[in-house]
């Protein structure tokens, strides 16, 4: 392989893991948006994500590659019920554990979200066991320049890396569409930057924190679903390390500004990407972390934010 | 319209209101003036259920609110200008005035009203697709009392609408209270400028330590002792 051929396949693998991170920091960035916490069980909802859809496809007996009709027809469903239950479990976290706190010091839900964590975490762990669990090669994988372009090249880039952009970038654009268009978005806005204001607009806070959880969570989801897929594996404590990275992105990304998120999900990608092959992947980690406190002491408000994250 | 009777509030564990009883009926401006931490913003943040009081009720419209959810107090018909304005400061300004209004289902009435808005501030409409952080204040209170008026609100709560406005700007923005007066709204509005505010209103109290110590006629108010020595500053 040529340098240059290496170079193009690390940034390949960068776009894809960055698109994943970029889901998982979007679903982040809101709930900072919206109440100033950082939910550390956000990392395990995506593992749900992935757990939830095996569950699903282990139950209707489906565990060969897709074909034709079946991509669709099968993926679409999955997704939608996927998103609809990590959506509805975020809903719930925020009910049960951080709603009764909401008027309580900031230390308080931080610490409650470490624990929801854990409790996640364990609880998956006994539902599928402590080791790597399979996930069935659902989308059929080619070798897009070869097979289907005839052009001759070592870089590989598939279908599935093709399919991660194509369903990442579309729910992006949604969710963007969607807070700077609709009504509903610019009232979940305005709740982020004034909750008291926003309520004297008539707007009920409650339910807009609501709607964010569940749009956090099913943002996860779809990204646990699409890790599953590309990778065929998942664990119980894969939302721990996709988590950190994810809120890494979020930071850099400036916490609270969604297409930051994204920017900055995409960046922790290509590095990582890059550090693995050029550095050793056993200091990517260092060096995604290092990263992280240079943003926090040089530019604590991100790429594109305009506030700096608060203490705790 | 609206009738507080006896309201009692506590602002952490100070007592900010001490019985507090008022009326605003419907078609009139009523002032509510006293000095910086009488109760004054205390009063209108506990009308719309920002604050609950202690003690008292309050009621508007004939049902009572006190105890009531921000967002159904509003959605019942009172908006308010908050202190400070209070402008969604990353949003535009056309986003703010429509956060004003997303209380309402009727999207021509919206229309009819954002055009009114334009009328009565032709300098929010110059701003539209500006930031609102990026206003100076007189426009952000505009802005603010713009936004209220897009609830098209039976009651108009004003809190300060003069505060940090050159005396040219806060003409302005008292004519503009003036032309909305003119229009059917009902205001009720508080203000440390009590002569402005005696000047536009038809009534008047005024709030002491947390208690109504007077409450009479503006005209009357105007000539009144307590009023001319506190808080006009005439012999």
């Amino acid at each position: 392989m040529e340098w240059y051929e290496v170079l193009v396949q690390q940034t390949i693998n960068g776009l894809t893991r960055g698109s994943v991170f970029a889901l998982i920091a979007m679903g982040y960035t809101m709930v900072y948006g919206v109440i100033e916490l950082i939910n550390f069980a956000h990392g395990d909802v995506f593992m749900l994500g992935l757990f939830i859809p095996l569950t699903v496809v282990t139950l209707l007996g489906v565990s060969t590659t897709l074909v034709g009709w079946q991509i669709l027809g099968v993926l679409l469903p999955l997704f939608l019920v996927t998103m609809l239950v990590t959506g509805a479990i975020n809903l719930t976290i925020d009910r049960v554990a951080y709603r009764p706190l909401r008027r309580a010091p900031r230390l308080a839900p931080l610490i409650t979200a470490i624990g929801v964590s854990f409790m996640i975490e364990n609880l998956a762990m006994l539902w599928k066991g402590p080791a790597p669990i399979p996930f069935p090669d659902l989308f059929p994988n080619v070798d897009i320049l070869n097979a289907w372009l005839g052009i001759d090249t070592l870089i590989y880039f598939t279908t599935k890396d093709l399919f991660v952009v194509v369903v990442t970038l579309p729910l992006m654009l949604a969710l963007e569409l969607f807070v700077t268009r609709t009504r509903w978005g610019k009232a979940m806005r305005a709740t982020a930057q004034d909750r008291e204001t926003a309520a004297a607009m008539g707007i009920n806070v409650e339910r807009m924190i609501m709607l964010t959880f569940f749009t956090g969570g099913a943002l996860a989801g779809a990204a646990g679903l699409i890790q599953g897929m590309y990778y065929n594996i998942g664990q119980w404590w894969m939302g721990y390390q996709a988590g950190l990275r994810a809120f890494t992105a979020a930071v850099i990304g400036g916490i609270g500004n969604m297409p930051g998120a994204a920017l900055g999900g995409l960046f922790i990608g290509f590095l990582s990407a890059w550090s693995d092959q050029y550095i050793s992947a056993r200091w990517t980690n260092a060096l995604v972390f290092a990263i992280l406190i240079l943003f926090l002491v040089f530019r604590p408000q991100g790429l594109l934010g305009e506030r700096p994250p608060d203490r705790t | 319209m609206l009738e507080l009777r006896d309201v009692h509030t506590y602002y952490g564990r100070i007592r900010a209101l001490r019985g507090v009883s008022l009326e605003v009926k419907a078609g009139e401006v009523v002032a509510l003036i006293g000095s910086n931490g009488a109760g004054k913003t205390t009063t209108l943040k506990t009308i719309v259920g920002i604050l609950k009081p202690q003690r008292g009720e309050i009621q508007f419209e004939g049902k009572r609110i006190d105890g009531v959810a921000t967002d159904r107090i509003v959605r019942m018909g009172i908006a308010q200008a908050p202190e400070g304005r209070r402008i969604f400061p990353r949003m535009t300004v056309l986003e703010n005035l429509e956060l004003g209004a997303f209380a309402r289902e009727d999207a021509l009435g919206v229309r009819a009203d954002m055009e009114r808005v334009f009328r009565l501030f032709p300098r929010v409409k110059e701003r539209l697709h500006q930031k609102g952080g990026t206003l100076s204040g007189g426009e952000q209170q505009m802005l603010a009392i713009a936004r209220a008026l897009m609830a098209r609100p039976q009651l108009l709560l004003l809190d300060e609408p003069s505060m940090g406005l050159s005396p040219i700007l806060v003409e302005a923005i008292f004519e503009t209270i003036r032309s909305i007066r003119s229009q059917g709204t009902t205001i009720l509005l508080v203000e440390q400028n009590a002569r402005m505010a005696l000047r536009v209103a038809n009534r008047g109290y005024v709030i002491q330590t947390g208690r109504i110590v007077l409450h009479d006629t503006a005209d009357a108010l105007l000539k009144s002792d307590l009023v001319r020595k506190s808080y006009l500053g005439e012999k």
